[in-house]
């Protein structure tokens, strides 16, 4: 019959007590690991999926749905630009600008976003390919590792896109030739693994096509497109035409033009990477904002903003968090002081079967650390809990994947403050026990 | 065995309680009688080193007490004098075993199971071993605290009117027990009442007066 032993069996003789100590101490833990968790897993997704983009270039509107839609695909994007208004930047000779990828984004196949981009939208995330090969021409489609797994898409299946990003039969662009799909990533934990990435032109022509289809389309606009295409490219001169005869076989090719030569055309933004940070490039965004009819918007500066918005949310939980383990702390001092009350006689007998006042004070001590730790273990263990539970939900939400199953060295302290509390809760009581005053208390019987 | 020796001690300074003499030899029985408030308890916790008198020196087994440090008094205590109180109690949160065995714990000795089961199978309590104290009977819960008392081989025993809350037949066994299981260990046998159906058992008795100066 050790201390450790008596302490612990004196904490299950209260099962009730024992019950609230506990429940209160692993609800205020449980609560901080899973802020923690939260708040670092986003923390780092947020940063890899920054992927050092310095800029985002996209259709005036909320700078921060730009860098939702665009940079994270969360958020519904701000609307198109025209590739002649951002010909400049896009343009790869540009002094300062060392990569921009133009992003056409506003479709889905159920649920998960199609990406209209170049080659280096997939070399931005580091990603590379596990099975398959990458797109050669429009209406092929590399799928991210989570996408491909969550539809069980493999290499050769097909699909039709749909307009938006819900799932909804009516959307779907049924006119539409159907995308191909000719590679699959590997998971790289950025935002990539969630999605459909395709040459900008599958979404061209699906849109185009559209255009086409509608019944009264604009006979100006197709004047004009066909002049564009050649007075600017004898080679290419029935290029329209050309394209609408490929489109119902299924073969578009890919234009020859570089991109930022068609300037008939839109897109929905530019993701931007400088070749170094420097005033050009600062009045380079201000130049953007105040002169065209486009904005540019930094994702560092959008994304401080964003965590100090939901930063007030996560501090009123944390806060909750820590008066729920303040007051497990004043739980176990009321409880542990109202239990001399009753075992003044079994402390004082103790006392006299040969305990000193130092075993009595080690005693009570060791009680308040003992619920502190097994409040602290449930407390880990819900709150890692908890986050894999919430990382199912919030992957769909968030188009992140979370993990309850990492420990942080943040944690350490956590553990140590929880253990320090159940040490001073249960100080005060345990001097008392030591200096009970045993014959008064044996003569009271 | 036990020797005191102008023993005082007083809770107030106006109310001194004084001690005779006593010299009790080694395995003696001795009967401590007196009315309330004449200082029985009192000069228990003197001899159980649960006091510190105020004037005198109590000495057990050649060990002056008020020459032993707190925690050393502690330790003395637990492995040479075994007190039996008026009302039992317990560690309520562990078994009638258990409780044996902290015995032997606290006082610094290896739990020696075997010897808490005889000692209960002894005083016919050992089919309770595994219950908590407090669904013993009265005089199953005195018998336990004697056990308690002698487990660690005690030079000393003292009861506190160990007999008061029983009636006849369980005071005529406890009384007997006692007298059997202090003699089986060789202990000085101490016994403070002021229950006369114990005066005539006993050869050995010092009276108290309430003795004020």
């Amino acid at each position: 019959m050790n201390l450790l032993l008596l302490s612990w069996k004196n904490l299950r003789y209260k099962p009730l007590t024992l019950l609230l100590n506990l429940v209160l101490l692993a609800l205020g833990s449980g609560l901080i690991v899973l802020l923690l968790l939260i708040d670092h897993q986003l923390q780092q997704k947020f940063e890899k999926n920054l992927a050092g983009i310095d800029l985002i270039i996209g259709a005036k509107g909320s700078p921060l749905q730009l860098i939702l839609s665009s940079m994270y695909h969360v958020d519904a994007p701000t609307g198109n630009i025209s590739i002649a208004e951002a010909k400049a930047f896009l343009n790869p000779k540009h002094p300062y600008i060392q990569t921009a990828i133009p992003l056409s984004l506003g479709d889905s196949y159920r649920g998960y976003r199609i990406v209209g981009t170049t080659p280096q939208f997939i070399e931005l995330y580091k990603a590379t390919l596990q099975q398959g090969r990458s797109w050669e021409k429009p209406f092929e489609v590399v799928a991210g590792a989570i996408v491909a797994q969550k539809l069980g898409l493999k290499v050769d299946d097909t699909f039709q896109s749909s307009h938006g990003f819900v799932m909804d039969d009516n959307l779907v662009h049924e006119d539409a030739q159907a995308f191909r799909v000719v590679g699959i990533l590997q998971p790289t934990g950025t935002v990539i693994d969630q999605l459909l990435v395709t040459p900008t032109e599958s979404i061209w022509a699906i849109h185009d096509s559209h255009a086409d289809h509608d019944a009264d389309h604009d006979a100006d606009h197709d004047a004009d497109h066909d002049a564009d295409h050649d007075a600017d490219h004898d080679a290419e001169h029935d290029h329209a035409h050309h394209d609408h005869e490929a489109e119902k076989q299924g073969t578009v090719p890919m234009s020859a033009l570089p991109l930022h030569e068609q300037t008939d055309k839109a897109i929905t933004s530019i993701l931007i990477l400088f070749k170094g940070r420097n005033a050009q490039t600062l009045n380079m965004q201000r130049s953007i904002n105040e002169n065209t009819n486009m904005q540019a918007a930094t994702p560092a500066i959008e994304i401080t903003r964003l965590q100090s918005l939901m930063g007030l949310g996560a501090d009123a939980l944390r806060i909750l968090a820590l008066v729920i383990i303040a007051v497990s702390g004043l739980s176990i001092f009321i409880s542990l002081f109202n239990s001399l009350d009753e075992r003044r006689y079994e402390l004082a007998l103790m006392r006299v079967m040969g305990a000193s006042r130092l075993r009595l004070v080690a005693l009570i001590l060791l009680e308040g650390l003992m619920l502190a730790l097994a409040g602290l273990t449930l407390g880990l263990i819900l709150g890692h809990l908890g986050m894999e539970w919430l990382a199912v939900a919030m992957q769909d939400t968030y188009r992140y994947t979370f993990t309850g199953l990492t420990f942080l060295p943040q944690e350490w302290s956590l553990i140590a403050a929880v253990l320090a509390i159940g040490t001073i809760a249960a100080l005060i009581p345990a001097i008392r026990a030591g200096m009970t005053d045993i014959s008064r208390t044996l003569a009271e019987g | 065995m036990v020797r005191t020796q102008d023993l005082t001690y007083s809770y107030d300074a106006r109310h001194i309680l004084q001690f005779p003499d006593m010299h009790c030899a080694a395995g003696e029985h001795w009967l401590l009688l007196g009315q309330s408030g004449s200082g029985k308890t009192t000069l228990l916790h003197l001899l159980g080193g649960l006091l510190s008198p105020h004037g005198g020196f109590v000495e057990v087994a050649s060990t002056r007490l008020n020459n032993l440090s707190a925690s050393e008094l502690d330790h003395f205590r637990g492995q040479h004098i075994g007190i039996i109180f008026q009302q039992p109690h317990f560690v309520q949160s562990l078994t009638v075993e258990e409780n044996l065995l902290l015995a032997h714990q606290l006082a610094g000795f290896r739990p020696e199971r075997r010897r808490a089961h005889e000692l209960l199978a002894h005083l016919h309590i050992g089919h309770k071993s595994n219950v908590r104290p407090n669904r013993l009977s009265q005089g199953e819960q005195q018998r336990l605290a004697i056990a308690r008392a002698i487990i660690n081989r005690p030079k000393l025993v003292l009861a506190d009117e160990p007999t008061s809350a029983l009636d006849d037949h369980n005071c005529e066994e406890v009384l007997a027990l006692l007298e059997r299981e202090a003699g089986q260990v060789g202990a000085t046998l101490l016994i403070v009442t002021h229950d006369g159906r114990l005066k005539d058992r006993f050869h050995h008795r010092i009276f108290l007066q309430s003795t004020q100066a």
